[in-house]
């Protein structure tokens, strides 16, 4: 397994895991308040910075890990590395896409800034799942361009 | 899901027919992972032209040597 692979692995494990986190820590603190009026600042940017911090960390774990096993050379990323990773982001942007145009729906009826806030983040949360997804099986199944 | 390649390839004799050459050592020549070479040889990735031509040039063969075009036909395609 390469060490972008090895990496997606760890992004997708952090997507995955992310969102429950973030849930968990939301109604933890909502003691009965309607769900538009919980805080929900706090718990979003704790589990957002929360995951960049564990993706970095386990990035250079992995890298560590390759480098120890495989050789320098391993933690390279190369033109399939590079293909798939597109391949991905192109196939996640739908949900960003979706996000977007959802928050911008939202604000046209000037719904709560909780739902657009919320919205944003669990398509940022989907769209990092699917273009993992994507990538893992562009990794195993194969990837072609001819 | 993923659509076959019609692209196959001779890697794996054309290695062994070069001192038995490691795919780590096939890598190395052409600036690639080894789980690049694993993926080519197992048709799970079709390289850039350019890759191609850089493998066909380490074994020191031409390009159709190398790669091969199958003539069959996806079953979709067939009317």
């Amino acid at each position: 397994m390469s060490f972008e692979e090895k990496n997606t692995w760890v992004f997708a494990f952090i997507s995955v895991v992310g969102y429950p986190v973030y849930l968990v820590l939301l109604f933890s603190q909502l003691g009965g308040r309607p769900l538009a009026e919980a805080d929900y600042v706090w718990p979003m940017l704790g589990t957002i910075l929360g995951a960049i911090v564990v993706g970095i960390l386990g990035g250079i774990v992995v890298g560590i890990v390759t480098g120890i096993t495989a050789g320098k050379d391993a933690s390279k990323a190369d033109q399939r590395d590079k293909q798939i990773h597109r391949f991905g982001e192109q196939i996640g942007n739908s949900f960003i896409v979706i996000g977007g145009v959802g928050a911008l729906i939202l604000c046209f009826i000037a719904a709560p800034h909780f739902w657009i806030a919320n919205l944003l983040y669990l398509c940022f949360v989907l769209a990092g799942i699917l273009s993992s997804v994507a990538k893992l099986v562009a990794y195993r199944r194969g990837l072609h361009q001819w | 899901m993923v659509k076959p390649t019609r692209v196959t390839n001779r890697i794996r004799a054309l290695r062994f027919a070069a001192d038995e050459m490691t795919q780590a050592d096939l890598a190395e020549r052409i600036g690639v992972t080894r789980q690049t070479v694993i993926a080519i040889e197992q048709g799970r990735y079709s390289p850039s032209l350019e890759m191609a031509f850089q493998i066909a040039r380490v074994f020191g063969v031409g390009l159709d040597d190398a790669f091969q075009f199958s003539d069959e036909t996806e079953p979709e395609e067939k009317k």
